[in-house]
C-alpha cells in the first residue's frame, strides 16, 4: 500500500448565494483595496489515502468528495493531488 | 394506549428535552433513540430535534446522516412512517436526501434567534392535520443555516405538488420573500418547511416544540406536534398515513 495525499477544494456552485463571500468582498474597501470582485468562500480538505495504486486512491477520494465533503445540490468540488506527504498533522 | 414517538439524540442535539416535553404535552410517550442504535424500539413516529449534531462540522447535519440510527430512520421513512425534522433535524433530513433542498448560511450571516410567523399551506397533511387554522402561527427560530435553497425547477415542482408545508409571512399575512422582514434567513419563496414526494417526511426550521404551552409564549406549535402524534397513531393502527403517497413512491425524496 502507498500513501497518497490529496486536497479537495469545495466551493459554492455558480448562482448559489454565498453570504460569506459577499461579506469578504464588502470588507475590501476598508482595506483600501479596489478592483476585486466575485469572491466565493469555500473549504479545503486535505487527506491521505492508503491504496494499492493511484487509481484506487483517486476513486476513494472522488467518492468521499461527492458523498460527504460536498453537497452536490449547492457545492462543486475539485480534487488536487498534493505531492508532499511528509507533513501530516496528527 | 399511549403512542410511542422516537426522539433521535445525536451528540450535540440540544432541543431533545423540549421535543420530549412537547410530545408529552401532545399526549405521546417519547422514546429517546441514541444515534448509535439501529433499533427504533417499536416507535410509530420519529422526531429529529434541533441542536448541532456532531458539532455541525463540515456542513450542518451531514455527519449525522451516516449514523446507525439514521439508516433505520431512512428504512422507517421508506415504509411510510411519519418523520418530522425540526431545525437541525431538518438539516439532517435534507443532507440525507429524505426531504428536498438544502439549508444555506443565513442571508444576513447572523445566527437568528427570534419569534417568526408562519402560514401552513395545507391543513390535510400528516404534519398539519391538527392545526385549527393556517396561521399566522407564532414560534421561534434559532439557527445560523436556515436559508432554504433548491433550484428553480425543484421549487416549481414543490409548489405544483403542494410539498411546501410552511412559509414565513410578513405582518400583513403575505409570504415573506428572501429580502422581507418576516423572512429570518433569506429562504427562497419564503419556505420554512417542506415534505418529501411521498408526503410522510417533513422538515422545518422554526421550533413548534418550543411553542406548545402558554408559559412558553405561544401554543401555535402544538398543532404540528399533535399532528405528528395523531399520524403516528394512525400509522401504528393501519400501517398507512392519510394524505401521503407512500404506497406508490416509497423512499423518493
Amino acid at each position: 500500500m502507498t500513501a497518497y495525499r490529496y486536497a479537495v477544494n469545495v466551493t459554492p456552485k455558480p448562482g448559489i448565494l454565498d453570504p460569506q463571500g459577499r461579506a469578504v468582498e464588502r470588507s475590501l474597501p476598508h482595506l483600501g483595496i479596489d478592483g476585486v470582485s466575485a469572491v466565493r468562500v469555500g473549504r479545503r480538505v486535505e487527506l491521505t489515502v492508503d491504496a494499492p495504486d493511484e487509481r484506487a486512491a483517486s476513486a476513494v477520494v472522488d467518492r468521499l468528495a461527492s458523498e460527504l465533503l460536498s453537497n452536490p445540490l449547492i457545492e462543486a468540488y475539485e480534487v488536487e493531488r498534493v505531492r508532499d506527504t511528509a507533513e501530516v498533522a496528527g | 394506549m399511549t403512542i410511542r414517538v422516537g426522539v433521535v439524540l445525536f451528540p450535540g442535539s440540544n432541543r431533545d428535552i423540549d421535543a420530549v416535553n412537547a410530545l408529552r404535552v401532545a399526549g405521546a410517550e417519547p422514546v429517546v433513540l441514541w444515534h448509535e442504535q439501529a433499533d427504533l424500539e417499536g416507535v410509530a413516529g420519529i422526531l429529529l430535534p434541533g441542536g448541532f449534531a456532531y458539532g455541525d462540522y463540515l456542513r450542518a447535519g451531514v455527519i449525522a446522516r451516516f449514523s446507525p440510527v439514521m439508516r433505520s430512520v431512512a428504512d422507517f421513512a421508506a415504509r411510510g412512517g411519519p418523520v418530522l425534522g425540526i431545525c437541525n433535524g431538518f438539516q439532517v433530513l435534507a443532507e440525507a436526501g429524505l426531504v428536498p433542498g438544502a439549508l444555506l448560511r443565513n442571508r444576513g450571516l447572523r445566527f437568528v434567534c427570534r419569534q417568526v410567523a408562519l402560514r401552513a399551506e395545507d391543513l390535510h397533511t400528516p404534519f398539519t392535520r391538527e392545526l385549527a387554522a393556517a396561521g399566522p402561527l407564532r414560534m421561534p427560530v434559532a439557527h445560523g443555516e436556515g436559508c432554504y435553497f433548491a433550484d428553480d425547477a425543484t421549487l416549481d415542482a414543490l409548489d405544483a405538488d403542494g410539498r411546501v408545508l410552511w412559509r414565513y409571512v410578513d405582518s400583513d399575512g403575505g409570504v415573506a420573500g428572501p429580502e422581507d422582514a418576516g423572512n429570518p434567513n433569506g429562504s427562497l419563496r419564503g419556505i420554512a418547511g417542506v415534505r418529501n414526494a411521498a408526503g410522510n417526511v417533513a422538515g422545518l426550521m422554526p421550533h413548534p416544540e418550543a411553542a406548545v404551552e402558554a408559559i412558553l409564549g405561544s401554543e401555535d406549535g402544538l398543532g404540528i406536534i399533535r399532528s405528528l402524534v395523531v399520524s403516528a397513531r394512525e400509522f401504528a393502527a393501519t400501517g398507512e398515513l392519510a394524505g401521503t403517497r407512500t404506497s406508490v413512491t416509497a423512499g423518493a425524496a
